[in-house]
Formats: structure tokens, C-alpha cells, sequence
């Protein structure tokens, strides 16, 4: 039996952040995992796929060569393999750059399956079935969550014509078709990523419009665009029954209540994710759920007093950033420092569709609805001077501000590069920044940010070009 | 050299105050004596002087600062062969940070009225209140002093929700034109009388002691001496503060203060004259009122009084006094209880005269009364001294020639 301060499960962006932070600040702490550290977020989720759209994005930058004049003399060819190969020597690296963090800091990783026995203990069984015990005082829970599956689908017999995200970004070789049950950031990015490279893709989505956690003006704009690369979208539609055939699988999906039959070779299940909180212990504490996460207070702290969960296993939005911030926080309040419970319209959030999409805040409709009297700004990609030089004139920034006091509500962007925009509006956001701060910032020119500047001048009807 | 003005302190106990305006500018000349600005403390207006001749190089405090710590550099002056450029070798001193009462204000709507601005910077005192952006002009808008605000950010910063949760507390809700009130912000003067007087009701324990006194002698005395002194009008009031003044050379008892560790006796009569103002309550004071004659009590209240209401009057003639008259007498007011004046023992509070039944050696007649309550801190004073007090003041009054002996 091995004794800790600190003893946290799963070693993703959340649970290895809170291990580091918690070895910095003195606590002699343990992180148990049963696979490879980094979680979804490096091995099967946020670093593999940037990866894979960087390759169709050089493709589509090829395609595009003569635009730029620069002839191309053959036609390219997609090496399906190496790209994914490339994309798990990406994840690797930095799994092995997790490990060596962990020493460093003196963190005892270890490596198996915990679970709860009662809230001050984890029974950790690794691959050769020894058990230990490790116990500590405060535990933190970051088991994560994984892709959600449609009861009428058996994975295991059908495993040759549907995927989840994991098997979509290691394809041995290109379909020919696929179906995307989903248009949230996990559909739409495989989308955006198989379409690039030639696949006929098309999209199911039961909501009304695509990427509905977005603002309205946003994903309309997204839908144009998308459909505009290729990518057939059926929104209010749902799939009714699949039917394997030999190579081919056929959905039924109804739209509005007309029904028609799709015959694909793969099927991407994309339709949310859900919490691992089986076979970790729960029943052995006083901790509850609610609609499938664990539930916790401000600071991350279970019903059980010293067990704390963080991360996707804790509820929505489920980003890695969110559950690295949570694994700081929860870290620090065991620590006895004052922190700051998370702010959830103070977290930004990325698609990285090509166009990019990203937003913090409130949406339009959120803003109307929560009763604030809003003005909003809007600056188009197409007005912009390095959008034009990058050749990237689709998109646009909009920013929503509170009428009476000038706050920043939302902020909310679809084009190029704008996932590395965001965050000034997000830091705008944390800092209180008003409609006057941004106004006086000094934006370098000629850059992508200038148009957070117009938004934000557009907004309060002094935009300078536009 | 520059010559580095500092800001004042007009008394001992005065640590900041408020720069109200600059009534020179940026590169005027100045010669000794020379008013450079006016300068609001706890109770009055003082001007600051230019001590030594040469050029107003910079002003480093704005117009219209609140709370200004005393000894804060608020404006540096050229000596005679220095040009502006010198002032850059100074550096930019502390707490030069110009307030954004000059600066352009949000474009957005609601444009903040000038009452507002000017508690926003009340907001900015020298020491730096570090709060967001968002929060600064919610505090703007609501009216809310930063400085009464607890910060709940990093480093105790005061961020939106914390003016937001200060401004759901009753006594500070946000007033607008639509609403049945009207919020009044705090003038200095407000601040300081409801400080006091706080302080004075919660820490000091009172007790009152009343007496009726018959004024017909102090009136009919009162009359002949203002039938001679042609357009020089006496007030009763006048003669009460001589009346009282004599008392406290009898009792020496009541003219005292509790200090804490000791208990002060004054040798003098200085008494502290309630005066009312449209935003408060000022005591200015008769110094040596017992050995001072009606007519030079009369003439000084005047003027003190005049002084008092047009904010000029400077800290020591409101600043001490060991005992303090407040007289409600000509509102009509029959009697009522004042709250004393720290840190003076007693204070006398005087109704008015009005014409009353008494019976005297069994015959009805009718007399003008006035009752006199007398509110004694009863750590420095008994109730046996307070009756003295008071007998001897009625003594005094009712036989008012011995006022003027």
C-alpha cells in the first residue's frame, strides 16, 4: 500500500496538467492510467486530427497552386498511409514529452487500471492482474469520455462499416463514400478532412442547422461554405436503419418525414461523446450524476468531500482546455489557495473545418434571450488586406456587445487562422475589456486581427473599412 | 531644481482631501502669494499659494481629483532658466495618473451626467484600486464608489460581479428617471458629518438632562441693548454663548473632554456654534467666549457664519472648541436632544421661546419659556455636574444683566 497527498485518475489534458500542478506545488502525488498517457486529446482527438487536416489543407494548397502562380505539372497524390502515419508519430512525441514532464516534476505514474474503494483509496490492477492500493487524502477523477454509439448499431459485427473518430483518423485507405451521423466540431472536421481528399461525404444532422452549439449567422455561413466544397448536409434528419450489404452499407434516413435509402461504404458516428464513469468505484462514494457525468460544485469538488472530478467526465463543453483549466483549479483548492470557479462563457471553442471556426461567449440568439440589449459587429475576410494576400476571402468576425455597458457577450469567427484569433477576444473577455479598451488596442497591420479591431469599431457603427 | 507643490494639509488630523480646481494653468507665471488652486478638506475650501515665483510647469493632479492624500505631488514648478524639459528628468512622479475625468468617454450609450463623472473618480484615488475595464463603468453607471467595493478577482481585483452584487444591496440601488427616488451622492461634508456623528451616538454614552428657563429679562435686555446699538442686531443666540461661556468658567467640570487615557480640562470657553449648511453641518467656533463681550461674540458669529456658508472657512476655526451650542430655536422646535461632538463632553441644544402659563408663589402667570437639554458624555461628566450646568446657566439667563457683568 502506497500512500500520496494527491492521487488522480487519468492521464489525459486534464489529469496530467493537474498531476504536474500538483507536484509543483508540493504534493507528492500519483497519476494512474490504463493506456497511453495524453488521453483522447493527444492520441485520438485534438493533436492526431490537426495533423491529418494539415495534410488535406497542403493538398488543397497544391490544388490551388496556380492561383498563386506556382504551376504544378503533375496531379498530387494523397499518400494515405504516410499521413497517418505522420499524425501518430505526432501523438507519440508528445505522449513520450508527457512522460518526461511527469518525471521531471516527480509525479509516480502509474500504470493500470483504478478504481474507488471508498473515497480515500484507488485499487490500481495492471495488465498482469497484480493489484495494488494507493491512498490519499484527496483524489482527483479525470477519466474522460468516449465516443457515443446508437443502440441499434452493433459495432463489433458490423466493426467493417462504421467508425468512431479513432478508427476515422487511422484509415488504411480512403472510402469511396461516407455517411456523418453528427455536425458538431468532431463531425464537421472529418468532413472538412475527407472531402479535401476526394470522398463523396455527406452529413446527418437531426438538428436544424450544422454545429447548432454556434451562432446562428455563423453556422449558416459555415453550411454555405461547406456545401459549396462538396459536402452534402442534411439537416432535421435522422438515420432510421442501417443494412449491411456486401461492400456497402445502406441508411435509411427520413427528412421532415420523407424517407430515402443512402448506400455508403463507412459510417462516422460523430453524434456526441459520453462520460467514463463505469468500473471506476463510484458506487463505493457518495458521488452522483446527473445525465451521465459526474456532478461537482464551483471548484470541482464531488458530493463526496475530497474527491474531485474534472475534465469531460464532469460534463460539458468537453475540451481539452477546459479540463486542463478544471485540473488547475481543483489542484489549487485542495492546495487551500483562492481561486476562481470556471466561467463557461469564458472558454473558447475551435472547429478546425476548413474554414475555421471559433467563438467565445454568448451567441446572438443567447444574448437576445438572456435579455440584453445587444450591438453587434460584423467584419467579412473579404475586406481584409492579408485575408485577400492569403487567398482566403470566405468568412467573417462578429462580436456582440452589451448595449449598456459596453461588455464583450460573444465573439464569433469563421475563416482562416481564426482559431489562433480567438483568444484576444478571449483574454478581452477575462480581462473585462470593454467596446473602449478594444477600440484603443493597436492592431498590427497588415494582419488577420485587424478585423477583431472593425468588428469590434462596426459594432458602434465607426468602422474604418467597411 | 523644479519646485515640487505637494498637497496641503490644512490641519493636523487632515490626511487627504479634494483638489477642486486649478486656478492657473500650464505654463502661467506665478509670483509669491499667487492662488494656484483651490483645495476642499473634510469641512472647507482653502486656496493653495504659490510660495515661490516661477512658471506652472505641470499639473499632475487634475481638477476635480477626490481624496488626494496629503503630501501627494500634485503640480511641479519651473524655476526661472528651466523649461519643460526638465520635468522629464524627474520621471513621472507617483500617482501622477491623470484621472479619465478629461478623457473621452465611451462612445456607447448612456453618456454618464457630471454628478457621475465626478464620483467615478473618487473611484481613482492615489493608491491604485485595481478593477477591470467592464467593472470601472459599472461602477460609473450605478454610481458606486470603487473604493467601497471588495475585489474578488486576482489579487483582489474588482471585477464585474462584484460591482454587480455591491449595487443589489439596498442602500445603493441605481437610481434613473423613471424610478420613485432619487440616489443624492455623498459630498464630503455628508461623508464626514455622518462618520462622526456615527461614531459619536455608537461609541459615547449619552445622557440628557433638561431644564425650562424663563427669557423674558434676556428679551427685554436683548431689546434695549439693540434699540442703542442702532443697525447692529444682537440674537439671543449671541447671548447665549456668552451665557454658556460664563457657565463653563463656574463649572470648569463641564468643560471638558474624554481622551481616552485622561480626561482634558479646558481653561477656556471655546465654543463650537452649530451652523446649518444646504449640504450639511458646520461647528465653527468662538474661541475665549468668556472673556469676549456680547458685541464681539455677535460680530465674530457673524462672520463666522458668512464664512460657513460660502465653504471658506478654514480648519481652525472649526477644528476643537470644548464645548458645543446647538440652537433650534428658530424653527420652533420646543426641545429635542443633540448627539454630542467628539471628543467635547457637553452640548447644550436649545428650543425655542414661546409664551407659557407658569405659576409663581401660587399666582398664575404667564412667562416666556425655553427648555434647554444639555447631552453629556457620561465618561468625563456626572449627572450631578449636568444639573450644576444648568442651574448656573439659569441663573445666567434669567437674570441676564449678570451676563454682561
Amino acid at each position: 500500500m502506497s500512500h500520496f497527498d494527491l492521487i488522480i485518475l487519468g492521464g489525459g489534458p486534464g489529469g496530467y496538467v493537474a498531476a504536474i500542478k500538483a507536484a509543483q506545488l508540493g504534493l507528492k502525488t500519483a497519476l494512474v492510467e490504463k493506456e497511453t498517457l495524453g488521453g483522447v486529446c493527444l492520441n485520438w482527438g485534438c493533436i492526431p486530427t490537426k495533423a491529418l487536416l494539415k495534410t488535406a489543407e497542403v493538398l488543397e494548397t497544391i490544388k490551388k497552386a496556380s492561383d498563386f502562380g506556382i504551376e504544378i505539372k503533375e496531379k498530387p497524390v494523397l499518400n494515405l498511409p504516410k499521413a497517418v502515419e505522420r499524425s501518430r508519430q505526432i501523438s507519440l512525441q508528445l505522449t513520450q514529452g508527457i512522460a518526461f514532464l511527469l518525471k521531471k516534476n516527480k509525479v509516480t505514474h502509474i500504470k493500470g487500471h483504478g478504481q474507488l474503494k471508498g473515497p480515500r483509496e484507488i485499487l490500481v490492477e495492471s495488465s498482469d492482474r497484480t493489484q495494488t492500493s494507493l491512498t490519499a487524502p484527496h483524489i482527483i477523477l479525470a477519466t474522460g469520455a468516449r465516443a457515443r454509439l446508437l443502440p441499434m448499431i452493433n459495432m463489433e459485427k458490423d466493426s467493417k462499416f462504421f467508425w468512431t473518430s479513432k478508427e476515422a483518423m487511422t484509415p488504411e485507405k480512403l472510402p469511396k463514400s461516407l455517411l456523418i451521423l453528427g455536425s458538431g466540431a468532431i463531425g464537421m472536421e472529418f468532413a472538412s478532412f475527407y472531402r479535401s481528399l476526394g470522398v463523396d461525404v455527406t452529413v446527418v444532422e437531426m438538428m436544424a442547422r450544422i454545429l447548432p452549439q454556434e451562432d446562428r449567422e455563423i453556422s449558416e455561413l459555415a453550411h454555405k461554405l461547406f456545401q459549396e466544397q462538396g459536402i452534402k448536409i442534411l439537416t432535421e434528419t435522422r438515420s432510421t436503419s442501417f443494412t449491411p450489404q456486401k461492400d456497402l452499407i445502406s441508411v435509411s434516413i427520413e427528412t421532415k418525414g420523407i424517407s430515402q435509402t443512402l448506400s455508403v461504404e463507412k459510417v462516422l458516428l460523430a453524434i456526441g461523446i459520453e462520460a467514463n464513469t463505469q468500473n471506476i468505484g463510484l458506487e463505493t462514494t457518495a458521488i452522483k450524476l446527473e445525465k451521465g457525468h459526474i456532478l461537482t460544485d464551483d471548484f470541482c469538488e464531488t458530493h463526496e468531500k475530497g474527491v474531485y472530478a474534472i475534465g469531460d467526465v464532469a460534463g460539458p463543453p468537453w475540451l481539452a482546455h477546459k479540463g486542463s483549466h478544471e485540473g488547475i483549479l481543483a489542484v489549487r483548492h485542495i492546495k487551500g489557495e483562492t481561486v476562481h470557479p470556471l466561467d463557461p462563457t469564458k472558454i473558447p471553442g475551435c472547429i478546425y473545418t476548413t474554414p475555421q471556426i471559433a467563438s467565445v461567449g454568448l451567441t446572438e440568439e443567447k444574448a437576445k434571450s438572456l435579455g440584453f440589449t445587444i450591438n453587434v459587429g460584423r467584419f467579412p475576410f473579404s475586406a481584409n488586406g492579408k485575408a485577400l494576400a492569403l487567398g482566403a476571402p470566405e468568412g467573417m468576425i462578429k462580436t456582440i456587445f452589451d448595449s449598456k455597458t459596453g461588455e464583450l457577450l460573444g465573439a464569433h469567427m469563421i475563416g482562416a487562422e481564426v482559431t489562433e484569433l480567438i483568444q484576444g477576444f478571449t483574454l478581452a473577455r477575462t480581462l473585462e475589456a470593454t467596446e473602449a479598451e478594444i477600440m484603443e488596442t493597436v492592431f498590427p497591420h497588415p494582419t488577420l486581427s485587424e478585423m477583431m479591431h472593425e468588428s469590434t469599431l462596426q459594432a458602434f457603427n465607426q468602422a474604418i473599412h467597411i | 531644481m523644479t519646485i515640487e507643490i505637494l498637497m496641503p494639509a490644512l490641519s493636523p488630523t487632515m490626511t487627504e482631501g479634494n483638489l477642486i480646481k486649478w486656478l492657473k494653468k500650464e505654463g502661467d507665471s506665478l509670483k509669491s502669494g499667487d492662488v494656484l488652486a483651490e483645495i476642499e478638506t473634510d469641512k472647507a475650501t482653502m486656496e493653495v499659494e504659490a510660495v515661490d515665483e516661477g512658471v506652472l510647469g505641470k499639473i499632475l493632479v487634475l481638477g476635480g481629483t477626490e481624496n488626494v492624500k496629503v503630501n501627494t505631488l500634485i503640480a511641479l514648478i519651473l524655476e526661472e532658466g528651466e523649461t519643460t524639459a526638465d520635468l522629464k528628468i524627474q520621471g513621472t512622479p507617483q500617482n501622477s495618473e491623470p484621472t479619465p475625468s478629461e478623457k473621452s468617454l465611451p462612445i456607447s450609450p448612456p453618456s454618464p451626467s457630471k454628478s457621475q463623472e465626478k464620483t467615478s473618480l473618487s473611484g481613482i484615488s492615489q493608491d491604485r484600486i485595481f478593477s477591470s475595464p467592464l467593472a470601472r463603468r459599472l461602477a460609473l453607471e450605478k454610481n458606486l464608489d470603487l473604493s467601497t467595493i471588495q475585489g474578488s478577482g486576482p489579487r483582489g481585483r474588482i471585477v464585474k460581479k462584484d460591482v454587480e452584487e455591491t449595487s443589489k444591496k439596498p442602500v445603493s440601488v441605481s437610481s434613473s428617471s423613471d424610478s420613485a427616488f432619487e440616489d443624492v451622492a455623498l459630498t464630503t461634508m455628508r461623508k464626514v458629518v455622518a462618520k462622526r456623528l456615527t461614531e459619536s451616538k455608537q461609541t459615547v454614552p449619552h445622557f440628557y438632562v433638561s431644564m425650562d428657563v424663563e427669557i423674558d429679562a434676556l428679551l427685554n435686555l436683548r431689546k434695549d441693548l439693540n434699540k442703542g446699538l442702532g443697525d447692529i442686531k444682537v440674537s439671543v443666540n449671541d447671548f447665549l454663548i456668552k451665557a454658556c461661556a460664563r457657565t463653563l468658567m463656574d463649572v470648569p467640570e463641564a468643560n471638558a473632554s474624554w481622551m481616552e487615557t485622561f480626561i482634558r480640562l479646558y481653561k477656556t470657553a471655546d465654543v463650537s456654534v452649530a451652523v446649518s449648511l444646504d449640504e450639511g453641518l458646520i461647528t465653527p467656533i468662538v474661541r475665549n467666549a468668556q472673556s469676549k463681550s456680547i458685541l464681539e461674540i455677535s460680530a465674530e458669529m457673524k462672520s463666522l457664519r458668512e464664512k460657513a456658508q460660502t465653504g471658506k472657512l478654514i480648519p481652525s476655526e472649526f477644528q476643537g472648541g470644548s464645548f458645543s451650542l446647538s440652537n433650534m430655536g428658530m424653527y420652533g422646535v420646543s426641545s429635542f436632544s443633540a448627539i454630542l461632538n467628539p471628543p467635547q463632553g457637553c452640548i447644550l441644544a436649545v428650543g425655542a421661546g414661546s409664551e407659557t402659563a407658569v405659576v409663581r408663589s401660587g399666582v398664575l402667570t404667564v412667562a416666556t419659556m425655553m427648555t434647554l437639554t444639555l447631552s453629556v458624555d457620561h465618561r468625563v461628566i456626572d449627572g450631578a455636574i449636568a444639573a450644576q450646568f444648568l442651574k448656573t446657566l439659569k441663573n445666567y439667563i434669567e437674570n441676564p444683566v449678570l451676563i454682561l457683568a
